[in-house]
C-alpha cells in the first residue's frame, strides 16, 4: 500500500513525540533515589495510576492488534478483548493487595520477601526478562507498521526510531515519567477511539460507500475479479502449478494467482515473492475490506447504504444470516520451482460466521480445541503475571489505593475493548485493510475520516507504544539492576550505581528489542501478545498465587515452577505450526507438534512441578 | 538496603476478610468464564451463532457481557471492601475478628 502522510500529520505526529519527550524530562528530576526511579516514590494517585495501568495495558496489541485481527478474521479478533479484560480480575481478586503489602520494586521482592532465596531472585529476574522481551517484540513490530504509512519510512526505521526515544526515555527519568506519559496517552486513546468509532457508526454500512471512492470516482480497494479455470486457459493463460485451493497461472511468463472456492469459481488474489509485488519489481498491494451485500437490503438499497446506525443496529446488520463480508486471508506456499510465494486471497463469509468464533480458532478437531481453550487460559491467567503491570501497584501509597486503581483501570480497559469491536468491523467494511499487514487497520479506517484523525490516532497509537515499551524496558532493567546485580549478585550498589546500572540494562533490553521487532514484521501483533501471555502466565502465576495460598510452598518449588514454565511455554512456542509458518519461512505441517499456544500444557506442568517439588524439598527439610 | 514495602501502610486489619472475598469473586467470573469457553468447544460453534436479543448473537452478548460483568464484580468488591475496612479501622483485633 501506498500511503504516505501529509505534512500536517507529520507535524501532529511529531508534535506528539515531543510533547512525550518534554515530560519525560521534566519528570526527571523527581528520579533521583532508587524508589523515584524504579516505583515512582509511592506517590501516584489511586486514580491516576488507573488510567496509567490503562495506559500500560492498552499496548499496541490492543488498540492495532485486536482491531487488525477483527478487521480480517472477524470475531476471532475480540476473543483477545474478552481473555486480556477478563485477566484483570485475577489480578484485582487475587494478586493486588497481597502482592502490594508483600513488595518492593518487582516482582521478585514480591516473591521473595517470604524466603530470601537467591534461586527466587535468579528465576524470578530471568523470567522477568524472557517475559519482558516477549512481549516487546510486538511493542516494536508494531511501531514499525506505524511509522510506514505515517512518515512512508521502511518498517525497520519506525522500530529503530521506537527503540531509540524509548532507551532516551527510560535513561532519563524511569516510573515517574512513564506512569504520566502512560496516564495522558491512556486518556487520549479512550477519547479519540471514541470518536473514532462515533464516525464509524454515523457513517453507517454500505456496499459502495464513498469513502472507497477517489477524487476521480476510481475505486480505492481491490474488488476481486471472479472467473474460471476455463475462461483463464481460453485467454491463454497455462496452468502451472497448484497447492491446495490456491492456482498459479503464467502467460508470456507473467505469473498470476487465483484461490478457488467450494462451488468451483476462481478469485483473483494479490501476491508478493522474494522480488516482486502482484507481478511488478516496483508493485503495490491494493488495500481490502468490504461488505458486500447487507441482510435484509436490496442491492440498490445496499449500495445507498443504511445510513447513520446506534450500536445495536451496526452489530446486528452485521450479524444478519444474509450479510456478506469480504475477508482478506494470508498463507505462504511454494512453487514447483520451490519459489516462496506469499497470497492474499479473498474469502466470502456470512455475516453468521463474522460474528462468531471459528475464522481463525476453529473448535472442529480435538487439536483445534486444545488450541482454543490454551488461548483463553493464556489471556486469563496472563495479565497477572505480567512484570511490567505487577510494578505498578507499587507506585501507590497503599493496598486499597492498589485495589481503587486496578478497578478505575477495569473500567477503562473494558470501555476500549468494546470499541474495539466497532474499530474492526469498521475496518472490515470501509477498505482500510492492508491485507499484508493487518496492524494499521484502525489508524487507516481513521484516514478515511481525513489526515488529521488519521496523525491524532497514528500519534496515539506510536504513544502507546512508546509508553508500554518504556514500562517494559523499566521492568526489564529493574530485574536487571535490583534483583541480579544488588540482591543475586550481592553487589551492595549505592542508591546511584544501581540507577545507573538500571539504565544501562535498559540501552541492552531496548536493543535487543529493536532486533527482534525487525524480525517479527507482518505477524499480528496481538497474536504475538498471546504468546508473551501464555509465557508469563505460565512463568509467574503458578508461583504467585501458591504463595499467597498454599502454605506448603518451598522456595526450591517456586524457582523449579518458574523455570518449568518458561521452557515448556517457550518450548511448545519454538516448535509449534505458527514459528514454522512465520518467522521460520517453513511450512506449518512441518512442525513438531499442532499446538500454536502452550497455556493448557505449560501452566498446569508449572503448578504441579512447584507442588512435587515443595512438598520433597519439605521432606527433606523436615528430615 | 531495606526491603520492606515502599510505603508501610500499616497493619490491614480486614485482609482476610478482602482475601475471602476476592477468591469468592474470583470463582464467580471463573464459572462464568469457563462457561463462554466450554459452551463454544462443546457446540463447535453452533450456539455462539443463535440469535438471542435485538439481532445480536450469542457470542456477542456474551462477550460483551464478560467484559459488563467484569467491572459489576468490582465495583461491588470494592464496595464491600471499603465498608469492610471503615468497619474495623482502628480496632487492634481486626484480623481476627475479619
Amino acid at each position: 500500500m501506498n500511503l504516505n502522510g501529509t505534512p500536517l500529520s507529520i507535524a501532529i505526529f511529531a508534535g506528539f513525540v515531543l510533547l512525550v519527550l518534554y515530560l519525560s524530562y521534566f519528570f526527571a528530576r523527581r528520579a533521583r533515589s532508587a524508589s523515584g526511579y524504579y516505583a515512582a516514590g509511592g506517590q501516584i494517585h489511586w486514580a491516576v495510576n488507573g488510567i496509567s495501568f490503562a495506559g500500560d495495558y492498552l499496548s499496541a496489541a490492543s488498540f492495532l492488534g485486536i482491531c487488525g485481527m477483527i478487521a480480517t478474521l472477524g470475531y476471532d479478533g475480540f476473543l483477545y478483548s474478552i481473555g486480556y479484560l477478563a485477566g484483570w480480575i485475577v489480578a484485582l481478586f487475587v494478586v493486588a493487595e497481597p502482592m502490594k503489602r508483600m513488595g518492593k520494586f518487582t516482582f521478585t521482592d514480591a516473591l521473595d520477601a517470604k524466603f530470601d532465596s537467591r534461586g527466587i531472585k535468579l528465576a524470578a529476574a530471568i523470567s522477568t526478562l524472557v517475559v519482558s522481551i516477549c512481549y516487546l517484540i510486538p511493542q516494536m513490530n508494531g511501531a514499525g507498521s506505524l511509522v510506514e504509512p505515517l512518515l512512508g519510512l521502511p518498517h525497520w526505521v519506525g522500530v529503530i526510531i521506537v527503540g531509540a526515544i524509548v532507551i532516551a526515555i527510560v535513561s532519563t527519568a524511569g516510573m515517574t515519567s512513564t506512569t504520566y506519559v502512560q496516564f495522558l496517552k491512556g486518556g487520549l486513546l479512550l477519547i479519540f477511539s471514541t470518536i473514532l468509532v462515533g464516525f464509524v457508526l454515523f457513517r453507517g454500512l454500505s456496499t459502495e460507500p464513498e469513502s472507497l471512492r477517489g477524487d476521480a470516482g476510481e475505486s480505492l480497494l481491490l474488488v476481486p475479479e471472479q472467473t474460471t479455470e476455463a475462461a483463464l486457459i481460453a485467454g491463454g493463460h497455462e496452468l502451472d502449478h497448484t497447492v491446495d485451493d490456491l492456482l498459479k497461472f503464467t502467460r508470456d511468463g507473467e505469473v498470476s494467482w487465483y484461490r478457488q472456492d467450494p462451488a468451483g469459481a476462481l478469485w483473483e488474489t494479490q501476491w508478493e515473492s522474494a522480488d516482486l509485488i502482484n507481478g511488478e519489481p516496483d508493485g503495490l498491494l491494493y488495500p481490502v475490506g468490504r461488505i458486500k451485500a447487507i441482510g435484509g437490503m436490496s442491492v440498490a438499497d445496499a449500495a445507498a447504504g443504511t445510513g447513520r446506525l446506534d450500536v445495536v443496529s451496526f452489530l446486528a446488520t452485521l450479524t444478519h444470516p444474509e450479510t456478506r463480508i469480504e475477508q482478506w486471508h494470508k498463507r505462504t506456499v511454494f512453487d514447483d520451482d520451490g519459489e516462496k510465494f506469499t497470497i492474499y486471497y479473498p474469502k466470502t463469509v456470512t455475516g453468521t460466521e463474522q460474528m462468531k468464533p471459528g475464522v481463525k480458532f476453529k473448535v472442529d478437531t480435538f487439536w483445534q480445541k486444545l488450541n482454543f481453550v490454551s488461548l483463553m487460559l493464556a489471556l486469563f491467567f496472563g495479565t497477572a503475571a505480567l512484570p511490567h503491570i505487577l510494578i505498578r501497584y507499587y507506585t501507590v501509597p497503599s493496598p486499597a489505593c492498589a485495589r481503587k486503581s486496578t478497578i478505575v483501570a477495569i473500567a477503562a480497559i473494558g470501555f476500549f475493548y468494546v470499541l474495539t469491536l466497532f474499530m474492526g468491523l469498521g475496518a472490515a467494511t470501509n477498505g482500510t485493510v492492508n491485507p499484508a499487514d493487518n496492524n494499521m487497520s484502525a489508524p487507516l479506517l481513521a484516514m478515511s475520516f481525513g489526515g488529521v484523525l488519521f496523525a491524532i490516532i497514528s500519534a496515539i497509537a506510536f504513544a502507546t507504544v512508546l509508553g508500554t515499551v518504556a514500562g517494559l524496558i523499566v521492568a526489564a532493567s529493574g530485574a536487571v539492576a535490583h534483583d541480579l546485580m544488588d540482591r543475586f549478585g550481592r553487589m551492595d550498589l549505592t542508591e546511584k550505581q544501581k540507577v545507573t546500572a538500571g539504565k544501562v540494562a535498559a540501552f541492552v533490553v531496548g536493543i535487543i528489542a529493536i532486533i527482534l521487532g525487525i524480525v517479527f514484521r507482518g505477524v499480528n501483533v496481538s497474536f504475538l501478545v498471546g504468546w508473551a501471555f501464555a509465557v508469563a502466565a505460565s512463568a509467574n502465576l503458578p508461583a504467585i498465587v501458591m504463595l499467597l495460598f498454599w502454605k506448603r510452598t518451598t522456595a526450591a518449588g517456586i524457582v523449579a515452577s518458574i523455570i518449568v514454565g518458561i521452557v515448556a511455554a517457550l518450548g511448545i512456542i519454538l516448535t509449534g505450526p505458527a514459528m514454522f509458518a512465520g518467522p521460520y519461512g517453513l511450512r506449518a505441517e512441518d512442525a513438531w507438534h499442532p499446538l500454536g499456544q502452550p497455556g493448557i500444557i505449560s501452566i498446569p506442568l508449572s503448578f504441579l512441578t512447584l507442588v512435587v517439588v515443595s512438598l520433597i524439598t519439605r521432606k527433606k527439610a523436615a528430615a | 538496603m531495606h526491603h520492606g514495602p515502599a510505603q508501610d501502610s500499616g497493619p490491614d486489619p480486614a485482609g482476610r476478610y478482602k482475601t475471602r472475598l476476592g477468591v469468592v469473586m474470583f470463582i464467580i467470573y471463573c464459572v462464568v468464564y469457563a462457561g463462554f469457553v466450554f459452551t463454544n468447544v462443546l457446540t463447535e460453534g453452533r450456539a455462539m451463532q443463535v440469535i438471542v436479543v435485538a439481532g445480536l448473537n450469542l457470542a456477542v452478548v456474551y462477550g460483551v457481557g464478560l467484559i459488563v460483568f467484569a467491572l459489576v464484580l468490582a465495583l461491588i468488591y470494592n464496595a464491600l471492601c471499603t465498608r469492610k475496612e471503615a468497619e474495623l479501622a482502628g480496632t487492634d483485633d481486626g484480623e481476627e475478628r475479619a
